[in-house]
């Protein structure tokens, strides 16, 4: 059964007031740093001070004999995970990479790698003990840039990485960890073609998810090796999973509990804090609580990549788009694994391009191990396509919006990366940007308007859910997705639809990893697709089961039931004449009718549906500080359904300033050692509530029938276009076009005096 | 080292508490007192997560230290709301769905319900630069002002204004 008709939706689509919202306001909800236990010890972390060293020895001795010091670890404390046991499940993670970047063992590959760790009963006394470890270094030359890790005679990160993706296959080791390569039509005969070429170099810097909680944990293990931690993460499960792995324990001998997470964006996909909390607990016999600074998550955990990206576009003087060539180099930091792959597909997805050819590197150099950052890969690249896409409507004297309508993609339009879309929503988003009144309001002096698109493909995968009626007929949903945004009222108010109850009576719990099946993480925006697949499915379940047992009750065939509004009735008058049952009379006699009334669903969701975003923004430029000021913002997204529209809503706003910090502020500031220099919230400024004005928001719903409410994933394509169309209207506004995020004060100022030097000499 | 002993009034309640001279407001709070609604994001007053009212004006928890509670009187998140009625800040924030993970939401009620008391007929612009001290990732800040200024509104219907 699905629910794609909109009109007859009773809670799906309304606003109420999220289930876990009172503890959230009142300082009650608890999140990674709020557990503790008895006899409890702090863990800390001493981390390298150089980008690239070997460290040739760790002497703990003084530390163990500083009183109030139960355990100190180093690398040699954990097992070296193989390629063999690199992967666990289907989770994404190299844990042969992730257990090194844990922490160190020959070699330090980035300023604040951690080296070794200590637990002691306090946390002052934790920190003395760090200063008496011992770590003799061999300080090796260390890179940071891409151009200068991948060239010839650049200091090597690892002697075992072989650059794959090229034949054949190399000899020697490099920086350059992959190539990746999508192609489509004939290129060369593309920008043959054309009746104009533009080929444009864009950068961007590293960026930090910025998620206001940092990283936090309590890891308890017992002599007989079982084993509970609370942290905050997007995963319980992935905690679970890649700790079992770095730590060499049996998954059922972990069990993770999943705080309140305050804030991830794919940041907190990964573990940095579990093992070593693991280790220090194993070795004390005592619980160990640890949870970063500020300075420590900016410096060892992993921000988005910085990059390198030429685009090359190629069309005809009618606007139509010959031809488009992207080669995107990221930074991957100290170990493989960029999103590149996902910068080249998302950049170019957008468009009905006849011919195309993307080339990604991944490269390696001495910074943090980059993390998941909302759409990962995807703003980057788009970045670079966007903004030369409105260098190309420059060229070609083409309204930028008219543009993207002759060239953007429909349904039947096949991808370059070889996917034909079908119920795609991009003309919709482009349709109603074309609507807003936004386009049409007046600009002042110094003010411009730019716009941009984006893709994200969202995902599905693995979720577990269960649906319980109780004796008094109210309602749990149990699900395995930590909330980070609203999650549990969705899901609450999928299950209320299907049930026919109020929302208020059914009542979700994000479940550990012990109380509910296996569920992948939060993120690829997932949860409201899978999980959303999954308590609907056990809802309808259940359903089953309340028309069994009014069956039962009323002594007729459950065929002879139907179920609506919340209440089990006879199917017609010769199914025999009788009360309706609601949840509540059902549930009270479940003893006498069969039993508890529950069902638990595990799905594996396919069919996640792309979501496509256009987005429209003014600014006014100060020509004296060269400060840009965000005067009004429209964002448009296929959303498919809103379940909560105000999660939808806010997670475009989200996403929107998230980026907008990205174009215009953010940046890791690094020293020629490799040290970074703003390793705080005063020097690595995101924006805050006096930068912005309201974001508008229009939400385009294009129902993806792989859902049964029509859901896609909204959380991460809202990152997409920010920074293009933030560079679009400032080109707008000025005539200059920056290519190098972030677009601050100094550059801008930089370029606006040498347009004022150019201007005057002619 | 000895501790030192406090005698302070917090969320109207007379408290007494030993700390070290080296702990901070915040590091009281959270692992001597159990109130753990005030969060640390940066330890640095930075991104006012930990921002409690001290005398009416609003600091970051973070940047006072425990000592210096003596004799004043303290409002934390845990204090805001009257028994089981949500401040109309709370109520507000809850309605406008202005909070998304909730991590930064604590210290942005207690600077917003500060601004209010301040001023019940704020601007925009005005609550805006008020809760610039208070990092929020994840709303982008637009419902978060929706929910104060509609918060405000409420607050001075109730009054009479």
């Amino acid at each position: 059964m699905s629910y794609l008709d909109k009109a007859a939706l009773k809670v799906v689509g309304t606003r109420p007031i999220r289930p876990d919202g009172v503890d959230k306001v009142t300082g009650r909800a608890n999140f990674g740093a709020d557990t503790v236990m008895p006899g409890m010890l702090w863990g800390k972390i001493k981390r390298s001070p150089h980008a690239h060293a070997r460290v040739l020895g760790i002497n703990t001795a003084k530390a163990l004999a500083l009183p109030g010091v139960r355990a100190v670890i180093t690398g040699a404390d954990f097992p070296i995970v193989t390629a063999e046991h690199a992967h666990v499940g289907a989770a994404p993670a190299n844990l042969r990479d992730l257990s090194r970047n844990v922490i160190a063992r020959d070699k330090a590959l980035y300023e604040g790698h951690a080296v070794a760790a200590v637990a002691a009963t306090s946390q002052a006394v934790a920190e003395q003990a760090l200063d008496l470890i011992e770590v003799e270094y061999q300080v090796l030359p260390h890179v940071m840039e891409i151009e200068a890790a991948m060239a010839d005679g650049a200091p090597l990160l690892h002697d075992d990485i072989f650059t794959t993706g090229i034949e054949p296959r190399p000899t020697k080791p490099s920086n350059v960890s992959k190539v990746v390569r999508f192609a489509k039509g004939d290129i060369e005969a593309g920008f043959r073609e054309a009746d104009i070429v533009i080929e444009r170099r864009y950068t961007t810097k590293p960026v930090h998810q910025g998620y206001i909680e940092p990283h936090a944990c309590l890891v308890s293990v017992s002599a007989d090796g079982q084993c509970t931690i609370w942290s905050s993460s997007q995963g319980q499960f992935m905690v679970r999973a890649y700790t079992s792995r770095i730590v060499g324990a049996d998954i059922a001998n972990i069990r993770a509990i999943p705080a309140e997470i305050g804030g991830g964006f794919g940041g907190k996909t990964i573990v940095y804090l579990e093992p070593l909390a693991y280790m220090l607990s194993k070795k004390s016999g005592r619980p160990v609580k640890m949870v970063m600074t500020r300075e420590e998550v900016f410096r060892a955990t992993g921000p988005a990549p910085g990059a390198i990206v030429e685009v090359k576009l190629g069309a005809k003087k009618d606007g139509h788009i010959t031809a488009a060539q992207s080669i995107l180099k990221y930074q991957a930091g100290a170990f493989q694994g960029s999103p590149v792959q996902q910068g080249c597909i998302c950049g170019l997805a957008v468009y009905d391009f006849p011919n195309a050819l993307t080339i990604g590197y991944d490269v390696l150099c001495n910074r943090p191990k980059v993390a998941a950052y909302r759409a990962p890969g995807a703003p980057i690249g788009s970045f670079g396509v966007e903004s030369c896409m409105d260098e190309l409507a420059d060229a070609l004297n083409i309204e930028p919006l008219k543009l993207r309508e002759i060239n953007g993609a429909k349904d039947g339009t096949k991808a370059a990366h070889g996917v034909t879309w079908v119920n795609i929503g991009y003309q919709k988003t482009l349709e109603a940007a074309r609507a807003t009144a936004h386009l049409k309001a007046p600009l002042g002096p110094n003010q411009g308007r730019g716009i941009a698109s984006g893709y994200w493909h969202n995902a599905g995968g693995e979720s577990s859910a269960a649906v319980h009626v109780n004796e008094d007929g109210t309602v749990t949903v149990t699900e395995g997705h930590p909330d980070i945004g609203g999650s549990r009222a969705s899901m609450a108010m999928m299950v209320a639809e299907v049930l026919g109850v109020p929302f208020e009576n059914v009542r979700p719990v994000v479940g550990d990893t012990a109380s509910i099946g296996f569920s992948a993480s939060t993120g690829g925006s997932r949860v409201t697709f899978a999980g959303g697949i999954a308590v609907t499915q056990a809802a309808q379940k259940v359903v089953e089961v309340l028309k069994q047992r009014a069956a039962v009750i009323w002594d007729i065939s459950p065929d002879a039931v139907e179920w609506r509004d919340g209440k089990a009735f006879p199917a017609g008058a010769n199914a025999g004449s009788f009360e309706p049952l609601d949840l509540a009379t059902i549930g009270n006699r479940s003893a006498r009718t069969g039993g508890p009334i529950s069902a638990e669903v595990q799905v594996n969701a396919q069919g996640q549906g792309p979501g496509f975003a256009t987005h429209i923004c003014d600014v006014e430029v100060d020509r004296e500080t060269g400060h840009v000021k965000i005067l009004r913002y429209t964002a448009i997204q296929d959303v498919g359904r809103a379940i909560h529209p105000s999660y939808v809503e806010g997670q475009m706003q989200g996403g929107v300033t998230q980026g907008i910090g990205w174009a215009l502020s953010e940046e890791y500031i690094y020293d020629k050692d490799g040290r970074m220099e703003n390793p705080g919230f005063l020097d690595y400024r995101i924006p805050v509530a006096s930068d912005m004005p309201m974001i508008d928001t229009v939400m385009v719903e294009v129902p993806n029938p792989r859902h049964p409410f029509g859901a896609r994933g909204v959380g991460e394509v809202p990152l997409v276009p920010p920074m293009a169309a933030v560079a679009n209207a400032i080109c707008a506004a000025t005539g200059i076009r920056l290519r190098d995020l972030p677009m601050s004060p100094p550059k801008l100022r930089a370029a606006l005096d040498e347009q004022a030097l150019r201007l005057a000499a002619e | 080292m000895s501790k030192h002993h406090v005698t302070t009034t917090i969320n109207g309640e007379p408290m007494e508490y030993l700390c070290e001279g080296q702990q901070t407001m915040l590091d009281v709070l959270r692992d001597e007192l159990g109130l753990t609604g005030s969060k640390e994001g940066c330890s640095s007053g930075d991104c006012g997560a930990c921002t409690i009212i001290v005398d009416g004006n609003i600091v970051c928890s973070c940047l006072m230290l425990g000592v210096e509670a003596e004799g004043r009187t303290i409002t934390s998140i845990e204090g805001i709301a009257n028994g089981d009625t949500l401040h109309p800040v709370q109520q507000k924030f809850l309605e406008h769905a202005a909070l998304q993970c909730g991590f930064c939401t604590p210290g942005l009620i207690v600077a917003a319900k500060a601004l209010l008391d301040n001023n019940l007929n704020p601007t925009e612009e005005e609550a805006r630069y008020w809760l610039a001290g208070n990092l929020c990732r994840c709303t982008g800040y637009d419902k978060v002002l929706r929910a104060v200024m509609d918060a405000a509104a409420v607050m001075r219907a109730a009054a009479g204004r």
